[in-house]
C-alpha cells in the first residue's frame, strides 16, 4: 500500500525520466530533474539537522518551488509555502505560530527575509539543489515515515485576526489524489494549466496527478489573468487540455466575450472550485466548448482541498445554481441540523465531513481545532472525528447536495476564503479607529469596510494594504460619524448593508 | 478624466495617476483592479471594454485608459 506521496514521483521518474513535469513560460524540469533536485534538497536539510519540523518555502511561483516542497518531505519535514507578496504583518503572524528553524528562498525573496522578525536559517534554493545525495540518510528517513506524518501547512484566514495553519498528512493527500483522479479521469496526456497560487492547497489538483501519471503542469504567468485573449492564446500555444481554476478566472474570460475572438481549442476538462459559478457565464463556457467536461468541485482546506464534486450533466437556467453534488468515494457528508441530528429531506443543515480526507487540524492551535474537528455527534460508541465546515446546505429533489450560505461571516471572494472578522480586527488595531465593521455585497462582489475614527479614508486604505494580503483589502472604505447599533448594542450589519446597497 | 481619476484613486490612494505610466509594467494594477476598473468604467461611462482592448498598453496610464474610453464612446 502506498503510504508516501513521494512514491508517485519515484515511480514516474523511473518510467518517463525525460518528460517535462513542471514548466513555466521560460523553462521546464523533467521528472528526473525534479527527483534529483528534491533528493538533494532533502539531503541538505537532513545534514543541517532538520527533522520533523516545519520548513518555510518562501519563493516566487516557479517549478523549483514545487521541488522545494518535495525536498522538504524527503528530509522528513513538512513545508509551509509563503507568498512573496504577503504583507509583513501577516508573514510575522505566521512565523510566530510556526517558530521555524529554516526557510528556503530564491535569489529575489532572500532580500526580504531581513525585514522579518525571524532568527532561523535561510537557504537559497540554487545553492542547495545540487547537494550530493545522502542515500543512506534518505532511506532511514523513509523507513520511519508513516502516512499520518504531516507534509504541508497552509494558512487560511482566521476570524480572530490570526491566520490558521491547516496541517495535512500523506494519507489525506493520497486519498484526495486517488479519488480526484478517478472522477476527473486524468492521464499521462493531461496537460494542466495552473492558475492557483502555490501558497494554498489548490495547486495539488494539478501537481499530484502530474506526479502520479507522468503528466505535465504548466504554471501560467499571473499577469495573463488580466488579459483574456492573451491568456487563451497561451493555453492554445501550450496545448493545455485540463484546468482546475477558481471561478473568477474562468468568468474573466467569458465575461469579456473572449470566445468571439478565440477558443481554448485543446481544453477538454474544466474543473472549477471556490465559488458559485454564475450560470450566465457558465453557459457561455459550455456553448464555447460543447464537448468538454465541466466539473464543480467543493470543499474546504481542512478536508484536503475538496470533498464533493458534481459533473455537469444537464442544462441550467439562469435562476438555478450548480449543485455541489456528492462526496468523493471514501468520504461521507453528514448534513446536521441545529440539534446535531441528520437533516430530513429538503431541510437545511451544516455540511459536515467524515473520512480519511480530514486533515490533522490547525497547527499549534488545539482550541480552534477542537471546535471545528469534533466527535461525530451521531456516534457515541468510539472516537471518530468529523469536520464542521460552517457551510449550510441541503439536498435538492435529485438528491444532489446544494450549498446555500455560511453560518458565520466567512465569505468567498475571487477564489479566496476570507473572514470578514479578520479585516475588522486589523482595522480596529489602528490607534485612531474607534470601531469598524466589514460587510460583503454578494451581488456586486464587493467587500465594504465602515469605520469610525480620526483617520482619512485614503490613509486607511494605505494602512490596510500594509497589513492584509491583496485579496482581503476592502474595495470600498467608508468613514462614518457613528456606527449604527442594534437594540442590544451590536453593530447593525444589516443596516450597513442596506446603506451600501441603497447608496 | 476627473471621474476616471476618482475611480483609480479609490483603488490606489497611494499612486499618483496623473504621472504614472507603468501601472501594468510595475505591477501596480493587478487582476483584481482590472476587473473592478472595467465594471466601474461601465457604470460611470456606460462603456463596455471589449476583450481585444484588454491589453497592457491600454492600462499602463490613466491617460491611455481615458483615451480608450473616449475612443469607445465615439464608436
Amino acid at each position: 500500500m502506498q503510504r508516501n506521496v513521494l512514491e508517485y514521483l519515484e515511480h514516474t521518474a523511473a518510467r518517463v525520466p525525460d518528460k517535462v513535469a513542471f514548466a513555466n513560460e521560460q523553462m521546464g524540469l523533467t521528472f528526473r530533474e525534479v527527483q534529483d533536485q528534491a533528493r538533494s534538497v532533502g539531503s541538505f536539510l537532513h545534514a543541517e539537522g532538520l527533522y520533523r519540523q516545519p520548513v518555510v518555502v518562501f519563493m516566487k511561483k516557479h517549478p523549483t518551488t514545487l521541488v522545494s516542497f518535495f525536498g522538504t518531505i524527503y528530509a522528513g519535514c513538512y513545508y509551509v509555502p509563503l507568498d512573496d507578496e504577503m504583507p509583513r504583518h501577516r508573514v510575522e503572524l505566521i512565523l510566530k505560530t510556526l517558530n521555524p528553524a529554516a526557510m528556503i528562498c530564491d535569489e529575489t525573496t532572500v532580500a526580504l527575509v531581513g525585514e522579518f522578525a525571524y532568527t532561523g536559517k535561510t537557504y537559497i534554493y540554487s545553492q542547495i539543489c545540487e547537494t550530493p545525495v545522502d542515500e543512506a540518510a534518505l532511506e532511514t528517513i523513509r523507513d520511519r515515515q508513516i502516512d499520518t506524518d504531516p507534509i504541508y501547512i497552509v494558512f487560511t484566514s482566521g476570524s480572530t485576526g490570526v491566520p490558521k495553519g491547516v496541517t495535512a498528512c500523506h494519507r489525506s493527500v493520497l486519498d484526495y489524489v486517488e479519488n480526484l483522479c478517478d472522477v476527473l479521469k486524468f492521464n499521462e496526456d493531461s496537460i494542466f494549466g495552473n492558475q492557483t497560487p502555490l501558497y494554498f492547497d489548490a495547486y495539488l489538483k494539478e501537481v499530484m496527478p502530474t506526479l502520479k501519471y507522468g503528466a505535465t503542469t504548466i504554471l501560467i504567468p499571473k499577469q495573463l489573468f488580466m488579459f483574456p485573449i492573451k491568456l487563451v492564446e497561451f493555453l492554445n500555444e501550450k496545448k493545455i487540455n485540463t484546468v482546475c481554476w477558481v471561478v473568477s478566472a474562468l468568468t474573466m474570460i467569458s465575461a469579456f466575450k473572449t470566445f468571439d475572438k478565440v477558443i481554448p481549442e485543446h481544453l477538454h476538462t474544466v474543473a472549477f472550485a471556490s465559488e458559485v459559478f454564475p450560470i450566465k457565464q457558465f453557459n457561455l463556457w459550455r456553448a464555447a466548448l460543447p464537448n468538454a467536461r465541466f466539473i464543480n468541485l467543493y470543499g474546504p482546506t481542512e478536508t484536503t482541498g475538496i470533498c464533493c464534486y458534481y459533473e455537469v450533466d444537464r442544462e441550467f437556467g439562469l435562476d438555478e445554481v450548480l449543485p455541489v453534488g456528492r462526496p468523493f468515494c471514501n468520504t461521507e457528508i453528514l448534513l446536521l441540523d441545529e440539534n446535531d441530528k441528520l437533516a430530513g429531506p429538503g431541510e437545511q443543515g451544516e455540511i459536515c465531513v467524515r473520512g480519511t480526507r480530514l486533515t490533522l487540524g490547525y497547527y499549534r492551535n488545539p482550541e480552534v481545532t477542537s471546535r471545528a474537528f469534533v466527535q461525530n455527534p451521531l456516534n457515541d460508541l468510539y472516537p471518530e472525528l468529523i469536520y464542521r465546515t460552517g457551510d449550510i446546505g441541503k439536498y435538492n429533489e435529485r438528491g444532489e447536495l446544494v450549498f446555500l450560505s455560511r453560518k458565520d461571516f466567512q465569505i468567498k471572494h475571487m477564489g479566496h476564503r476570507i473572514e470578514l472578522g479578520e479585516i475588522e480586527v486589523i482595522a480596529n488595531m489602528h490607534d485612531d479607529v474607534k470601531s469598524a465593521c466589514c460587510i460583503f455585497d454578494g451581488e456586486k462582489k464587493k467587500i465594504v469596510l465602515y469605520y469610525v475614527g480620526d483617520i482619512e479614508g485614503k490613509d486607511m486604505t494605505v494602512y490596510i494594504k500594509g497589513k492584509l494580503p491583496r485579496y482581503m483589502v476592502p474595495h470600498v472604505i467608508r468613514q462614518l460619524d457613528t456606527m449604527p447599533l442594534t437594540p442590544n448594542g451590536k453593530i447593525d450589519r444589516n443596516l450597513l448593508k442596506q446603506m451600501y446597497v441603497n447608496k | 478624466m476627473e471621474a476616471l481619476l476618482n475611480i483609480l484613486e479609490e483603488l490606489h490612494p497611494e499612486v499618483d495617476f496623473e504621472t504614472c505610466t507603468t501601472l501594468i509594467d510595475d505591477k501596480i494594477l493587478d487582476s483584481f483592479d482590472i476587473v473592478t476598473l472595467v465594471s466601474e468604467i461601465d457604470a460611470e461611462f456606460d462603456v463596455a471594454i471589449p476583450a481585444e482592448e484588454l491589453v497592457p498598453e491600454n492600462f499602463n496610464s490613466a491617460a491611455a485608459l481615458y483615451e480608450l474610453i473616449q475612443k469607445l464612446l465615439d464608436e
